[in-house]
């Protein structure tokens, strides 16, 4: 057994306990499973699953050849609408897209687990590095994507498989982005992500810049200077303020920080974590950092939440496997001032709130909670550095429905545009999308002007 | 409780549920725990001449196709009669005969078309104490390639010669098996009754192959990378015996001959339906290799219960009473007409109804309906083919309405005519015409 001593410590478990909290949150499906599975899809038409599915997968299709022993004409389905389809297979949260549009519900409270499906079809391309797509001619024209996360993944490819040259500037160490510093651990096991990047670029024509940030190494300026177009998956890099008081003291930290060490740590055992966690927050980022300090070996963990449950952008399901977790999740409490002793946490003030007149107002009660680990979940932001005169709205930048920006040769996509969902796939979509419009433009410049008659 | 009861040309047993002539009753293990199980009778693994018996092959005997969730649906085998020696089975099946003297017990029998064949074995039978025999005129694979089975089967006189032979050197009732192989099944059936035969009982295995196996090429169950065709059987072969036992049941010149049905029976309904399509009881091989012997006690309980329900007291009660219904495509009401109708609480919206009438039938069922997916039977393009309520996954969410006389059909624009009218007089039959002038 490990330790519940107070204070942020590592090394609260046994490698073992370890092993086994960090293991897949759902295990692959066997072949027989996978068989059983793709029996109950019906192959509706126009299915609602589809339309459902941010990408657009052809559901129906690919769990037909799941079923008819094709599992690799599967992946290509797949994998034609949505090349990072086996990471959204793990962290898609299908019980609100495409498994919650399945026609089983109706008549059975149970969809296909398409989901599972997924990955059973695209783990079998990938370990078997079955590649389906070939570069065109070489266009000629190249283009940077800044920005390495989902999005910018899912254009570069798109763009490579049109013939262009791409260019991939990342600040951070790897590729990857959320997938690779955000995701849940037991989500994405196996180094899954950089395995999803090497797939991906195995297309060619695709070079990675590492440790390259915008706005610190290069502007958007030089980039269009030596490039024929621009795409901007840039992600959120920033995250908000908590502004209470004491939020400086040692063992507050931003929970999205917290994650990403944790995502980098080989054994776990290195990442430390407090005996009493609060986790503030009411998110996918809440949830996840609540459910892995839990398995890291915090004894109490218990989300914060300043509104209802009804309003949690946490799924239902997320919620559910925080509780099974052991996580509590309190509602209505917003954090007033962080209870400090000798620069160290040692608890957490609380204000009740309410909703009057349609704005959340504090009621003027008051909590304290034990806490020796305060975890920040309370929203990123963007950071437009670098940017210059970009239309920016509520701090996103603002696209039109190819995801082009106000200024000319420069798209975008993913959490960093107005009007996103947060999610992986949703980012895959754009990105894959602003690649067409990209080829698109480039390939009308390109066109000898004809002489219409 | 309804009686179940059965008497089969004069052969008793509690039940109509017989095992038919095939691996479960090969030998008197299998025997004994399929009447432990319930069964009403067995007809005993077919036998052959006496002296060294048949040999079967050492690899695979068979091949399958499934549904969903690998549920067998067809099976087909290269497995010959009885490999075991004859005095061992003649043996087994007096002493189970003596165990179990209120079941069944038939003895199947295949040896060559010669008569003294046939005269020598039939005493040897008659002395285990069997009920009946049964003539196997229906194996299509190996045993045919040797002038027996469906060979036999296949030529009526030869049917009509052996089973003259059987009834002369035998007081045992005399049940023909037939062989579905064949194009017409009315001639063997009558050829059997013109030799005498008590009944006949079908239908045997299929000619079939159910698959190819893509890496070798080789046809399924292979044998060292060649494959023959062997018998079909099982779910998927229900339709066709139906059919041949329907046939013989209503054609005037075996009308009445006892019928053992048999055929992919796997549960009561399926046993219920040969029942009233003329058979006086069943037999039963797939369903008991697929599942144990223990689906007998709900094919009992099903039957019973369902009899319960609709006041038949006994196999009599229900015994053919779906031949008459049996008739010609030329003699059916073509006044009758029927519309899909699709109920909306109970539709799970997949649209298989809308895309199979859109994409193959009339184009008779909506996606959308003010902008909303929603499937609704367009009444005046739906000719009322059934396609949709077959396609749909959910069972009665689609059903077929018959119009009343006197309603309007939006399709044809004219009102539904009461009176019965068939294609033997229809305008458009030129037969009907050159009658008429
Ligand atoms: C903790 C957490 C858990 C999540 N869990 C899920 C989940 O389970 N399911 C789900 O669907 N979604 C989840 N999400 C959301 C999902 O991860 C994001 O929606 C998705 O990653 C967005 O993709 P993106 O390409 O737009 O941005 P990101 O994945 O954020 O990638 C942006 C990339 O841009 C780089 N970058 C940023 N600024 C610069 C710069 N100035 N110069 C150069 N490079 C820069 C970053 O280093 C990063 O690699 C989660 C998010 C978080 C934070
Ligand atoms: C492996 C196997 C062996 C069979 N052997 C015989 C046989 O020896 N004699 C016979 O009359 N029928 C034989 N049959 C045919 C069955 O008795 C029965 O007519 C046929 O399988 C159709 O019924 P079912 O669909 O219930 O299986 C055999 C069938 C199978 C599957
Ligand atoms: S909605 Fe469900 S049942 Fe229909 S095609 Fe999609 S996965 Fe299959």
């Amino acid at each position: 057994m490990g330790t519940t001593e107070t204070g942020i410590l590592s090394g609260r478990l046994s490698p073992v306990e370890y092993e086994k909290n960090f293991s897949d949150l759902h295990p692959p499906l066997d072949g027989h499973e996978a068989l059983v599975a793709a029996d109950r899809c019906y192959f509706c038409y126009d299915a609602p699953c589809m339309t459902a599915c941010p990408t657009s997968i052809d559901i129906p299709l690919f769990i037909r050849q799941i079923s008819t022993g094709n599992p690799i004409g599967s992946a290509n389905t797949i994998f034609d609408q949505n090349i990072l389809g086996g990471m959204c297979a793990r962290v898609c949260p299908t019980e609100t897209l495409c498994e919650q549009a399945c026609v089983r519900n109706e008549a059975e409270h149970r969809p296909v687990e398409i989901g599972r499906l997924q990955r059973y079809a695209a783990d079998i391309a990938m370990r078997e590095n079955r590649q389906f797509y070939q570069r065109a001619e070489p266009s000629g024209k190249s283009i940077a994507v800044i920005g390495a996360g989902p999005a910018g993944l899912a254009c570069a490819h798109r763009l490579a498989v049109k013939g262009h040259d791409v260019t991939i500037y990342d600040a951070r160490e790897k590729a990857g982005g959320l997938n690779e510093y955000g995701i849940a651990t037991y989500k994405a096991v196996d180094d899954f992500a950089q395995a999803e990047v090497d797939y991906v670029l195995a297309i060619g024509g695709i070079e990675i810049r590492n440790r390259q940030m915008l706005g610190r190494d290069f502007s958007l300026a030089d980039m269009l200077a030596k490039h024929d177009a621009v795409f901007l998956g840039l992600g959120l890099a920033g995250v908000n303020a908590l502004r209470a008081e004491g939020e400086t003291a040692e063992g507050v930290e931003d929970a999205v920080d917290f994650i990403a060490a944790l995502r980098q740590s080989q054994t776990r055992a290195d990442i430390a974590i407090g005996r009493r966690v609060v986790v503030l927050g009411g998110g996918m980022t809440a949830v996840d950092a609540a459910v892995q300090a839990k398995l890291l070996g915090a004894e109490e963990v218990t989300i914060c939440y300043r509104r209802g449950k009804e309003h949690m952008n946490a799924s239902e399901f997320e919620q559910d496997l925080a509780a099974a977790k052991g996580v509590t999740i309190r509602h209505w409490l917003q954090p007033k001032r962080i209870i400090a002793r000798d620069g160290r946490v040692a608890g957490i003030e609380l204000d009740y709130t309410t909703i009057a007149d349609g704005r959340l107002t504090t009621t003027g009660e008051t909590g304290v909670i034990t806490a020796d680990h305060v975890l920040k979940a309370i929203g990123q932001t963007f950071e437009a550095d670098g940017l210059g005169i970009i239309t920016l709205q509520s701090g996103r930048i603002v696209v039109d429905g190819e995801g082009r920006t106000s200024l000319d040769r420069v798209w975008a996509g993913g959490d960093c545009v107005l009007g996103g969902e947060d999610l992986t796939v949703s980012a895959v979509a754009q990105g894959r999308d602003a690649a067409e419009s990209i080829n698109h433009v480039l390939a009308a410049a390109s066109q000898p002007a004809v002489a219409v008659a | 409780m309804a009686d179940l009861r059965n008497n089969f040309v004069g052969i008793k047993s509690p039940n109509p549920f017989w095992l038919a002539s095939a691996p479960p009753t090969d030998k008197a293990y299998n025997v004994e725990r399929a009447f432990k199980a319930g069964w009403g009778g067995v007809v005993w693994k077919t036998l052959g001449e006496e002296g060294p018996p048949v040999v079967n092959v050492n690899g695979p005997r068979y091949g399958a196709i499934w549904g969903a969730d690998r549920r067998l649906l067809g099976l087909n085998n290269i497995e010959l009669i009885t490999d075991r020696d004859l005095y061992t089975n003649l043996r087994e099946m007096k002493q189970v005969k003596m165990n179990w003297p209120d079941r069944a017990l038939i003895a199947s029998i295949m040896v060559p078309c010669e008569e003294n064949a046939w005269k020598s074995i039939l005493p040897l039978v008659e002395e285990t104490g069997a009920d009946g025999i049964e003539l196997n005129f229906g194996c299509p694979h190996g045993m045919s390639e040797r002038g027996m089975g469906a060979a036999v089967g296949q030529v009526p006189e030869y049917i009509e010669m052996v089973v003259r032979w059987c009834k002369q050197y035998t007081r045992m009732p005399v049940i023909t098996k037939l062989t579905p192989n064949i194009a017409d099944i009315r001639k063997p059936a009558r050829a059997a009754k013109s030799g005498g035969t008590d009944a006949v009982s079908l239908i045997n295995t299929i000619n079939s192959i159910t698959s190819v196996n893509l890496d070798t090429f080789s046809p399924e169950p292979s044998i060292n990378g060649k494959g023959s065709h062997g018998g079909y059987c099982g779910p998927a072969v229900k339709p066709i015996a139906l059919n041949m036992v329907a046939e013989i049941a209503r054609d005037p010149e075996t009308h009445g001959l006892p019928i053992s049905g048999i055929g992919g029976i796997t549960t009561w309904r399926d046993a219920a339906e040969f029942l009233v399509l003329g058979a006086g009881n069943v037999q039963v091989c797939t369903a008991a290799m697929t599942y144990g012997f223990k689906i007998v006690q709900e094919m009992i309980s099903g039957l019973s219960d369902w009899m319960d329900a609709k006041g038949h007291r006994d196999l009599d009660d229900i015994c053919g009473r779906a031949v008459p219904n049996v008739s010609d495509w030329q003699y059916l009401n073509l006044n009758y007409i029927a519309k899909a109708k699709i109920d909306q609480d109970s539709c799970i919206k997949c649209g298989r109804c809308h895309i199979a009438c859109e994409d193959t039938s009339h184009q008779a069922i909506t996606q959308f309906v003010d902008g909303v997916r929603r499937f609704e039977v367009m009444e005046d393009e739906c000719v009322g083919c059934n396609l949709c309520v077959n396609v749909c996954p959910v069972q009665d969410c689609i059903t077929m309405v018959g119009l009343e006389p006197g309603m309007l059909d939006e399709r044809t624009g004219k009102t539904v005519d009461p009176n019965y009218a068939n294609w033997t007089t229809h305008p458009n039959n030129p037969m009907a015409r050159q009658a008429a002038e």
